[in-house]
């Protein structure tokens, strides 16, 4: 066989196995709701949008389909696989177990940013909270990457310590920002809003949001798995890393930027869901091993499963109330998390 | 393949580390690199395997320049072996040596059978074949050395560079792995602290202070006058009763 015969050969395995499993998942957020839809009803909307089939829906029944649901599982699959291989990729990079996406001051900012529009009235009501978010993120992981670059004059060796801790700064000081913006400013519906905000709301995702956040998710997968064995080689630092042929420099700009750029869409499109990037990729490696090539498709596809399943929960766990999915990602998580750490710890004996 | 280095000199906040050193190590000769803590062996290493820019002087590697070569072309030709690499990923032994092939590894050049019986050869010759589906965090500090080194051999390399290799290892795994590296037909430099390790090399480099103090045989380059003045300790030549080669004594002064 080929050596790009063999490749292919291996993506096309993988893909089988994993895009049931998505479909299922996608399918699954369209029927579970307030009101339950039965699996036929969402075919027949499927067939009557996609190939426009004309089969007798219900409107009200295919506009929740359609409009509400589907969009929402889908930015929620592409939500958490995304999240999920950022904290892949820079617990990898930075050689830190507690490295997840918002290391990078990303969720910060864009929280700074929201209120900034939301609260603070920048931009006088024609910018949206989403744009401000974006922005605030980009600003944030500016301003990290700049303090980060300044203090790891001294070469490669201490660069991951210098970006955790520039990343730490960083979020610390926008953190603030979003803190005195509340206090000056806000009254008590906006604080309850934006702090519902911060935990994840997907209420407002359509159509466009996919449009966004779909090939957004499958570019950053791109460019991250093509970096799967050099991430495999910085499993004894970045010396290491160098010595065996890694460009580092060139792979932790490229891999910081591609990560940073996705999760600040993902926050400016669904707020600062927490949990998924930091314990996700810890239950993928349980179930797979350290090895990246493996790694990032098992976490990929856990972070967008459990992603679109806590959305679910989230929808019905309380009648005619939705709760923050950051809230239920945790209270789901947490617990799955701790009998996968008890049980791994076992199996290592 | 034949390593150079030239008048290099290597300084990091403001601190001289290394000062102008020249040497050059023939192709397969063993050359080993002695001298106190601090003396700069490890610095020469970096320097060697391009891990750090001089900041004076350069490297040639087959008469070309390490600058003008990418990284990737440099791993394909050195391996290093560095002191205290650890990890706290649970990866397996062979997952260790199997790294070492990423240098020759690519899209359009994915692991093959040949890869595998590197990884196999290279494990063979650490001895640690019965080791390799055993977790890193399993393994002595011994075993984890020698995996380092068979990372290394797996990577095929021209140039072989090891930083203390032989500690944490038995004295029957330390004379193995240096028999090991003499045996092998790659140019290699060894930075070692046992003095009677380094006679069994074909030249000696003397650091001290950041300098190339002695470079010769190891009877030249460890005369005991030399080695007693550098290291502050009271050196000489003994031989034992069997009449096998002379090796080093030493006291305090």
């Amino acid at each position: 066989m080929s050596a790009a015969a063999a490749i292919t050969w291996q993506g096309v395995k993988g893909a089988c196995l994993a895009l049931p499993v998505l479909i299922a998942a996608v399918l699954a957020g369209a029927m579970i709701g307030e009101t339950a839809l039965a699996p036929d009803l969402v075919l027949s909307v499927l067939a009557n949008k996609l190939a426009g089939a004309g089969l007798p829906v219900d409107p009200i029944d295919q506009g929740i389909i359609w409009s509400y649901r589907l969009p929402r599982a889908l930015v929620a699959g592409a939500c958490g696989a995304a999240l999920a291989v950022a904290g892949v990729v820079l617990q990898a990079l930075l050689r830190n177990a507690l490295a997840d996406p918002y290391i990078l001051g990303i969720s910060a900012g864009a929280s700074t940013g929201a209120v900034a529009v939301t609260i603070a009235g920048l931009g006088g009501g024609a910018l949206s909270l989403s744009f401000g978010a974006f922005n605030g993120a980009l600003l944030a992981f500016g301003f990290v990457a700049i303090l980060a670059r300044a203090a790891g004059a001294g070469g490669s060796r201490a660069a991951a310590a210098q970006i955790v801790l520039a990343g730490i700064a960083g979020s610390q000081l926008f953190n603030a920002l979003t803190a005195f913006i509340i206090a000056k400013s806000a009254n008590a519906d906006q604080a309850r809003g934006i702090m519902f905000w911060l935990m994840g709301n997907m209420s407002g995702v359509r159509w466009p949001d996919v449009w966004l956040a779909v090939p957004l998710a499958l570019a950053g997968w791109g460019v991250c798995r093509f970096h799967a064995r050099a991430l495999d080689a910085f499993t004894f630092g970045t010396d290491s890393a160098a010595s065996l042929g890694i460009p580092v420099r060139q792979v932790q700009v490229v891999l910081i930027f591609a990560t940073a750029l996705t999760t600040a869409v993902m926050v400016s499109i669904v707020g600062s869901i927490g949990f998924v990037g930091l314990v996700i990729p810890h239950a993928a490696r349980f179930l797979v091993g350290p090895g990246h090539r493996r790694l990032m498709p098992a976490a990929a596809l856990t972070g967008a499963v459990f992603l679109i399943g806590a959305d679910i929960v989230s929808r019905i766990i309380i009648p005619g109330q939705v709760l923050p999915i950051g809230v239920v990602t945790a209270l789901i998580g947490a617990p799955s998390f701790a009998v996968i750490l008890v049980r791994g710890r076992r199996a290592a004996r | 393949m034949k390593i150079e280095a030239r008048s290099l000199s290597y300084s990091i906040r403001g601190k001289l580390l290394l000062s102008d050193v020249s040497l050059t190590v023939q192709p397969g000769e063993t050359l080993a690199l002695v001298g106190p803590n601090g003396s700069g062996k490890s610095t020469l290493m970096r320097l060697l395997a391009g891990l750090a820019r001089p900041s004076q002087g350069e490297v040639l590697l087959a008469e070309k320049s390490l600058a003008r070569l990418t990284r990737r072309e440099v791993a394909q030709r050195t391996a290093i072996v560095e002191q205290q690499a650890d990890t706290a990923e649970r990866i397996t032994a062979r997952s260790v040596v199997e790294l070492g092939r990423t240098p020759w590894l690519s899209a359009l050049r994915p692991w093959s059978g040949e890869d595998s019986q590197h990884v196999e050869n290279a494990l063979k010759t650490v001895e640690m074949e019965g080791f390799a589906s055993r977790e890193w965090a399993t393994l002595s500090g011994g075993e984890r050395q020698r995996l380092h080194i068979a990372r290394a051999l797996a990577q095929r390399p021209g140039l072989l560079l090891l930083d203390e290799p032989t500690n944490h290892l038995d004295i029957h795994h330390q004379l193995s792995i240096l028999n090991c590296i003499r045996n092998l037909k790659v140019t290699t430099v060894v930075a070692l602290h046992d003095l009677n390790q380094a006679l069994m090399c074909d030249r000696v480099a003397v650091l001290s202070g950041g300098r190339l103090v002695a470079l010769g045989t190891p009877q030249q380059a460890l005369a005991p006058e030399m080695v007693s003045g550098i290291f502050g300790i009271k050196a000489r030549w003994v031989e034992d009763a069997e009449g096998s080669e002379p090796f080093l004594s030493f006291h305090l002064a």
